[in-house]
């Protein structure tokens, strides 16, 4: 089984998201593997694990710092690297599919993994339009997946718990949920020695395709609503808590 | 070309969801602006169709389309669109949304927004808020050409205002459904867990800030001391620290107690959508900037073990 799992580093949203002009300032971000990155990275070594085969990631490498998220995947089990460079960090997500529509069609894979989502999207997302590009059968919100033979039997969320099983004929695109069992961890040492041993593949961008929009603004959203902040140490806030919730008589 | 706008309606074991209902509502006042028609698109199998508030209701009624296959829906979908040329295409934010709003724009070289928070025409010309980053930023994005597609947040406009009585009008589908690469095999019920936390008056919620299995103890007493159950967000639960039956949200369940503590969850938009409506919500984060400020009655930028310990010794 060729497995290959498209895998992004995000700007963190743990950090303060500086605006530049009218997108975010991309030169003073923390970026990270994309949360559901890790969740399909791992899908794609456990069914590696059960039925054989090899596990492929690849990234367009937007801002030339792709090597690190690349590192970590190989220590969580991927046997391969691949990175498109294109150091565009405004390049849109119809352009990034296109660039990797035409990577993967390369690698002739079985199974392609993507994230579910990134928590950045403007556009949609990478997975479906992958699958639109080439022609294959996508699903997502995916949190179980057992390959047999030329199919893969998933499990697909929907709300309040209520799940569906679907049968999907492969060659096809998943969008990852969640993989079968939590992520496994991978030791700092490992990723170290990934990041020293390891050869990552580059490939030129090909292809050309467009979102068709305009960005006008980022900005923080103006809310309505804000909570009203409980100061002081940790200790009275923790009394203010308890007061509040007696004198609403919820304790 | 025309002006019509068509929403995407999206139901599940019979029921129709919120946002369809939503996005109906806005499509009449936007088709009024442009001088077109909400049309609301319906595939299924045998569903009570005629519930919207639309101008025109089509119900694609086909055995294929009982339950939601991408495979399936995405073709009638373009079909329907590549006949009929709308303006916009609305579908929700959500499980199936997903699939097919990002597919549709790739296979039309047509633009889509996601997680559309508000949407409007200034001079004719569509534009769309979109919320980004887990809801820490929203963008303004002008979609160009003649046709956009947009997947809608739940939660984004009023319910009321879709809902009518408008007479579906049943067609047959516009294309041949064999051959599917995707099949519907069995729907998968919610796991019975070990408890139902959609009736609990008191719930304390833990997110990814909890750090650990290990920590999840100290959790559970405080919520013992206050008489609460311990939920928690998605990352909590896919880590297994807590079973499935616990988890509130997008994908877990929606719940509305009396009190909503949360502790160390940053309020991204999927979580907001099972507990927003929560009578009294209390948020300790530890960054002043976590989206879930915006929505809790009270908060506090502080460590949720100190707060949690403290709060023990009171208690
Ligand atoms: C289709 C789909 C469905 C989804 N469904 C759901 C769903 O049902 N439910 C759900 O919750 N999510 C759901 N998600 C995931 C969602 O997008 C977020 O990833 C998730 O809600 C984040 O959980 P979190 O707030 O716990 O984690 P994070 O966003 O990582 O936030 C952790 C927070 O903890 C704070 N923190 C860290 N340490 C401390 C400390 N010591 N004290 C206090 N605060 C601390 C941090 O500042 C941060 O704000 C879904 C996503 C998708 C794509
Ligand atoms: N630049 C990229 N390189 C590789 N994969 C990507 C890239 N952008 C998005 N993806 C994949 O698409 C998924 C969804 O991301 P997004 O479309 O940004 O919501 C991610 O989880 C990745 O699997």
């Amino acid at each position: 089984m060729n497995i290959v799992v498209a895998i992004k580093h995000i700007p963190s949203t743990a950090d303060d998201l500086p605006i530049k002009g009218n997108n975010l300032d991309f030169d003073s971000l923390d970026f990270v593997l994309n949360e559901f990155d890790e969740q399909s990275i791992e899908q794609a070594v456990l069914v590696k694990e059960a039925v054989g085969g090899t596990v492929t990631v690849i990234g367009v490498d937007l801002i030339g710092e792709l090597d690190g998220v690349l590192h970590l995947a190989l220590a969580k089990g991927a046997d391969k690297a691949i990175k498109i460079t294109a150091n565009e960090p405004g390049a849109d997500s119809h352009q990034q599919a296109k660039w990797l529509s035409e990577a993967i069609k390369g690698l002739s894979p079985d199974l392609i993994f993507t994230g579910v989502q990134a928590s950045n999207d403007i556009d949609g997302q990478m997975g479906p339009m992958i699958a639109a590009y080439l022609d294959l059968p996508y699903i997502g919100g995916v949190s179980s997946v057992e390959v047999a033979g030329d199919t893969a039997t998933v499990n697909k969320e929907f709300a309040g718990g209520v799940g569906a099983k679907y049968l999907v004929n492969l060659p096809a695109v998943i969008g990852v949920q969640a993989s079968t069992k939590p992520p496994r961890y991978a030791p700092i040492s490992k990723v170290r020695q990934m990041a020293q041993t390891a050869k990552i593949e580059n490939l030129e961008p090909v292809g050309e395709a467009s979102a068709e929009l305009t960005f006008k603004k980022m900005a923080p959203p103006v809310m309505t609503g804000h909570a009203e902040m409980l100061t002081g140490s940790s200790k009275e806030v923790a009394a203010k808590i308890v007061d509040l919730l007696k004198s609403k008589g919820l304790v | 070309m025309s002006n019509d706008i068509f929403i995407v309606i999206e139901h599940l074991d019979g029921k129709f969801a919120d946002v369809s209902f939503e996005m109906v509502g806005k499509a009449k006042e936007l088709a009024s602006v442009l001088g077109g028609k909400a049309v609301a698109i319906i595939l299924g199998s045998g569903l009570p169709a005629n519930g919207f508030a639309s101008d025109t209701t089509l119900f694609v009624d086909d055995a294929n389309l009982a339950e939601f296959n991408p495979a399936a829906y995405g073709k009638v979908v373009e079909a329907l669109v590549k006949e009929k040329s709308p303006r916009l295409v609305m579908f929700g934010w959500t499980a199936a949304g997903m699939d097919l709003a990002a597919w549709l724009s790739a296979r039309l070289g047509k633009p889509c927004v996601a997680y559309a928070k508000e949407i409007r025409f200034e001079s004719g010309a569509l534009i769309v808020n979109s919320q980004a980053y887990g809801g820490k930023m929203l963008a303004e994005i002008a979609p160009s050409g003649d046709l956009a597609i947009v997947a809608v947040l739940a939660g984004s406009f009023p319910v009321e205002a879709g809902q009518g009585s408008t007479m579906a009008t049943q067609i047959a589908s516009p294309v041949v459904l064999d051959g599917l690469k995707i099949k519907f095999i069995e729907s998968v019920k919610p796991a019975t867990g070990d408890m139902d936390i959609t009736v609990q008056t008191k719930l304390v919620s833990v997110g990814r800030g909890i750090g650990g299995r290990e920590n999840i103890e100290l959790a559970n007493e405080l919520a013992s001391a206050l008489g609460a159950v311990l939920t928690a967000s998605r990352p909590v639960i896919d880590a297994r620290w807590l079973p499935t039956s616990r988890q509130v949200g997008k994908s877990g369940r929606k719940v509305k107690p009396k009190l909503y503590l949360a502790l160390g969850i940053s309020g991204a938009p999927e979580h907001l959508e099972g507990m927003k409506s929560a009578e009294l919500i209390i948020a300790i984060n530890t960054d002043k900037k976590a989206p879930i400020f915006n929505y809790a009655h009270y908060g506090a930028t502080a460590d949720l073990f100190e707060v949690a310990e403290a709060m023990l010794e009171l208690l």
